[in-house]
């Protein structure tokens, strides 16, 4: 018996090897398509409209990963992925991006084998409470019923915010983000808590009655949303990276999907090197030199992506501003 | 013999080749990615809070492990309680399948029909919005009897030197149950109790009718017959498919995730996604009911050898 199990142990090491040892890069090209998972439905981050094809800006980097790997913004098929599913579907390869409002932490960057390539939103934690609670605070939430989403940084922020604020609550914990809603709207939760980009997506996209629901003033966490690869695979982590970091380095260079034509015969040298027309920044990561031409024609930079998802929702631009106009979007050089 | 013998070693052998491969390559995998093993993530704080403990203590400060002690606790109360209760309420309608009244014999059928072919999570998701959905707030608790409040936060009713009064957002004081809990409680007991009625009709249908009337004829009553004669001998049919169906029970706890109610899986989702250690999760969830149903199935099985006819063991 013992034998045999170490005969085992050589065939299967023998098996592994090989086929950890292509790159997710190499994979993905063979394939054909990105494989991203994305939220199950959340408006301006990531949503099917109404002929079914996904929009927001997490499915934009999405896009544009596959503009910058195949020059064909359309070479991506999506996996709706619950907040409880999303690390799983990552870890075992199921999705080869995640793009999902996920939270940037130490131990999500750590343990969980993750690495988080840059932020896309940064957010944080707020309280939505039924109007007729006439709650003005959530310093006034002691005893509440709270209704959370489990497996997010949100479930852990609102134990710790409650423990700090010597309060207590009940939640409610429910997977689905629709069950979750309906629990709310329902009023078998006096508050749901999610990152103020949800509660403003939800509230003016899913609420039966908008102004029935206020967020209240406090935001009790910092929440930099960004995508995500596996541990262990540097070309296809620089690969993600610099797509979103293009998007935004784009609109700091004034390039957007309409002038791009137009880009390529700029003079100026950050212009060209960022189309492609001289030096050959494609090929260090690996892809076509008009990777960042194709994301920004095809997908659009980032300030244009926020206008098409989340603007239309209520959205300010705030924190999500690029560095020279007070926010903090700030894109090393692309060079 | 031995020709039997030598496949069977070959098979065993081949399955340890699959499982020692998997093995490998899962640990392979978690080694190159640097994703954390090990179990010794259970000692850390788990940092969540649990809707309800079941009167156990348990705080955000708390372990994952005590936090997996409360779901497996809380699974246990829904799953203990919803087998009794299944079982008095499928017996009853197994009993009034065959009942002579027609009418109450057809409405047991139309029952069992019924619930049986509709998945069992689409009814939990009736029975949850029917309490979220149609019961007031709190502070319009409906009060069906002094001091029993009814809400879409739950029952509240009052315990000795303690009741439920309203302070701010909800009731404090006396015990309660739960919208989550009474939803998955209720979805288990009637989905379940469609199935036992089944087992214990074709029960009774397995005593001859003769018996029947050999026990009236000895001047017993229907009643008497039934409890002396009848069941007795329908219970050693009975007996061996009803486990099933415990363990089923048992089994489809699990689904309360999809309604909220924080059982053992609930709670062992959320370890695996903060810890990323999906591996070890799925393994206690196995671990744990792989022990539950073994032990449900080793007492029926000793309660079962009671009941049974001496001499006509198999």
């Amino acid at each position: 018996m013992r034998t045999s199990f170490v005969w085992a142990g050589a065939i299967a090491l023998g098996i592994a090897g090989p086929a950890l040892a292509q790159s997710t890069l190499e994979a993905v090209k063979a394939k054909g398509f990105v494989q991203c998972g994305v939220n199950t439905g959340l408006a301006g981050f990531s949503q099917p409209d109404s002929r079914g094809v996904w929009r927001g800006i997490d499915v934009d980097l999405c896009r544009a990963v596959a503009a910058a790997v195949f020059g064909d913004a359309s070479k991506v098929r999506f996996t709706p992925l619950t907040a409880q599913q999303r690390f799983t579907a990552l870890q075992s390869g199921e999705v080869d991006v995640l793009s999902r409002n996920t939270t940037w932490t130490i131990t999500r960057d750590t343990s969980l084998g993750l690495n988080f390539v840059g932020v896309n939103f940064y957010d944080g934690q707020g309280f939505m409470v039924h109007r007729k609670l006439n709650v003005k605070s959530a310093k006034q939430l002691n005893g509440a019923t709270i209704c959370v989403q489990p497996g997010t940084t949100t479930e852990l922020n609102l134990a710790d915010y409650f423990r700090a604020n010597r309060m207590t609550f009940k939640p409610v914990v429910i997977e689905k983000l629709e069950e979750v809603l309906n629990a709310y709207f329902a009023g078998r939760c006096d508050v749901f808590t999610t990152d103020v980009s949800g509660l403003v997506s939800v509230r003016g996209s899913r609420a039966p009655n908008p102004a029935d629901h206020v967020i209240l003033p406090e935001v009790i966490s910092k929440e930099p949303l960004g995508p995500a690869v596996r541990h262990g695979d540097d070309r296809w982590f620089d690969v993600v990276k610099w797509s979103l970091f293009a998007m935004i380095e784009a609109e700091e260079m004034g390039l957007t999907s309409k002038n791009i034509d137009k880009a390529l015969e700029s003079k100026d040298p950050a212009v060209q090197r960022f189309v492609g027309a001289t030096g050959d920044i494609g090929k260090m990561l690996g892809l076509d030199n008009r990777w960042a031409f194709n994301i920004v024609k095809q997908v659009g930079n980032y300030g244009e992506s926020f206008e098409a998802n989340l603007a239309p929702l209520g959205f300010e631009r705030g924190l999500n501003q690029l560095w020279t106009k007070g926010g903090i979007l700030y894109a090393p050089p692309i060079r | 013999m031995r020709r039997g013998l030598i496949a069977q070693a070959a098979l065993v052998a081949a399955l340890a080749l699959v499982l020692g491969w998997l093995w490998q390559n899962a640990a392979h995998n978690l080694e190159t990615r640097k994703i954390a093993s090990g179990f010794a993530f259970l000692w850390r704080e788990a940092g969540f809070e649990i809707g309800e403990t079941g009167g156990l203590a348990y705080s955000a400060a708390d372990s994952y492990l005590r936090a997996l002690a409360i779901g497996l606790a809380n699974t246990f109360r829904v799953a203990a309680i919803g087998i009794v209760f299944a079982t008095v309420l499928g017996a009853l309608l197994g009993l009034a399948r065959l009942a002579p009244n027609w009418l109450l014999a057809k409405l047991a059928a139309a029952y069992v029909e019924f619930v049986r072919n509709v998945p069992l999570v689409v009814q939990l998701f009736f029975w949850y919005a029917l309490i979220s959905e149609n019961l007031p707030g709190p502070r319009e608790a409906l009060q069906p009897l002094p001091g029993v409040y009814l809400s879409n936060r739950g029952i509240f009713f009052p315990l000795p030197g303690s009741a439920p009064q309203l302070a701010g957002f909800n009731f404090t004081g006396g015990a309660s149950l739960s919208p989550e809990f009474a939803a998955l409680l209720a979805g288990l007991i009637t989905y379940t109790a469609a199935f036992i009625a089944e087992i214990v009709r074709a029960g009774i249908l397995s005593v001859r009718r003769g018996q029947l009337d050999a026990a009236r004829s000895l001047g017993m009553t229907r009643r008497q017959a039934l409890r002396h004669v009848v069941l007795p001998q329908a219970l050693r049919a009975i007996v061996p498919p009803m486990t099933s169906q415990y363990l089923n029970l048992v089994k489809n706890s699990s689904l309360a995730v999809a309604i909220g109610y924080p059982d053992l899986v609930s709670i062992a989702n959320t370890t695996i996604n903060q810890t990323g250690q999906a591996i070890e999760g799925i393994a206690i969830i196995m671990a744990v009911y792989l022990t539950v149903s073994l032990a449900i199935s080793a007492f029926m099985n000793w309660y079962n050898r009671r009941v049974a006819l001496k001499g006509l063991r198999a």
